[in-house]
């Protein structure tokens, strides 16, 4: 129980911590450098573009987070796949549920409105 | 022939070949991990949904116009600004939570100590400001089944779904912060107390660990979809 995991210790030192950390920053930074310079007080319109740029975004901290904070990076990668390998059936709930969202949209609306 | 014989004989020593963790991980830590993933899955739906209903609707409350006070100082004009703190204090209280970790692999029990303390003013501050911020909400008249009187989107139903996911996704949120709060305080005592020195492992806070980073990631979605999306 022990000896499992002190084998890779080495790897979460401090200074990588903090540099994780100011990657966060810088990206939560980012996030609001656009959100309110480029839109909110400039020229950028809410839409298809932006929000692309947000989740893409929302997935690196997702990473780096997961990654290093979580040690996932550092585990075998059998238990790697075996944790993340269910989450096609989320990516799978999204374009499902956001196509009945559209749908919905375009069908239900014309007839309340 | 021999040969063949003694290479069945031979003991195997592959990590599939039982006798050992083939992940190399503590069992209650796979277990956390497991149950991570199973929470994930609710809050996946929970945002799932949200995204259908976003889509279903004609309009949608604009995040910018809905929160754009500042409890206490600021009434209106500045959107994110107040999120964008509590986003610093949940990353800032996840950061202590690995230093916690950290320590504890070197046994460092006074480390610990002081991290697990600053993690769990973190958890309390991120509670604290989610708790001004709904306030200030149901002032304006948001609520579970309500929206306010002045409301001037086209799409009263949109606006209303927008107040009830609001809260119950926050608020499902905030349920586990406050769980992860009394978890480390429950795992700070125990520090206190010893108890993990006598077990002559801090693999515990590593589990306590796991379930914090997962409160700051289930944050890290709720930001983007609720209040820059």
């Amino acid at each position: 129980m022990e000896h499992a995991h002190e084998e890779h210790h080495a790897d979460m030192s401090k200074k990588l911590i903090w540099k994780v950390f100011f990657y966060l920053l810088a990206i939560t930074c980012l996030e609001f450098f656009i959100a309110l310079a480029l839109v909110y007080h400039g020229p950028l319109e809410k839409g298809p573009l932006v929000n692309f740029i947000y989740i893409v975004l929302t997935l690196v901290k997702a990473y780096y987070i997961v990654a290093y904070f979580m040690h996932l990076k550092f585990e075998k990668m059998g238990f790697i796949v075996s944790t993340l390998i269910v989450f096609v059936f989320i990516i799978y709930f999204i374009v499902l549920l956001l196509t009945e969202g559209s749908y919905l949209n375009i069908h239900l609306n014309h007839v309340f409105s | 022939m021999s040969t063949t014989v003694s290479q069945l004989d031979q003991v195997k020593s592959g990590p599939w070949n039982g006798g050992r963790s083939p992940f190399a991980l503590e069992y209650g830590k796979i277990m956390m991990w497991f149950f991570l993933v199973s929470d994930a899955f609710t809050f996946s739906a929970f945002l799932i949904y949200y995204g259908a209903q976003r889509f279903a609707q004609i309009t949608w409350p604009n995040p910018d116009d809905v929160f754009q006070s500042i409890p206490g100082i600021v009434d209106h004009g500045y959107p994110l600004v107040f999120v964008g703190i509590m986003t610093f204090i949940l990353i800032m209280s996840s950061v202590t939570m690995v230093l916690a970790v950290e320590a504890g692999h070197r046994n460092a029990r006074k480390e610990v100590i002081g991290w697990m303390i600053a993690t769990i003013i973190g958890g309390l501050m991120f509670l604290g400001c989610q708790a001004l911020e709904w306030s200030h909400l149901h002032h304006e008249g948001y609520w579970w089944g309500s929206i306010p009187a002045h409301y001037e989107g086209i799409d009263k139903i949109g606006a209303q779904q927008f107040a009830n996911l609001f809260f119950t996704i926050t608020g499902f949120h905030g349920f586990h912060v406050t769980t992860g709060v009394i978890i480390n305080i429950i795992i700070l005592f125990m520090t206190v107390f010893n108890v993990f020195e006598k077990r002559g492992s801090y693999l515990m806070i590593e589990k306590v660990g796991l379930y914090w980073h997962f409160v700051d990631l289930v944050w890290v979605f709720v930001f983007t979809f609720f209040y820059l999306v």
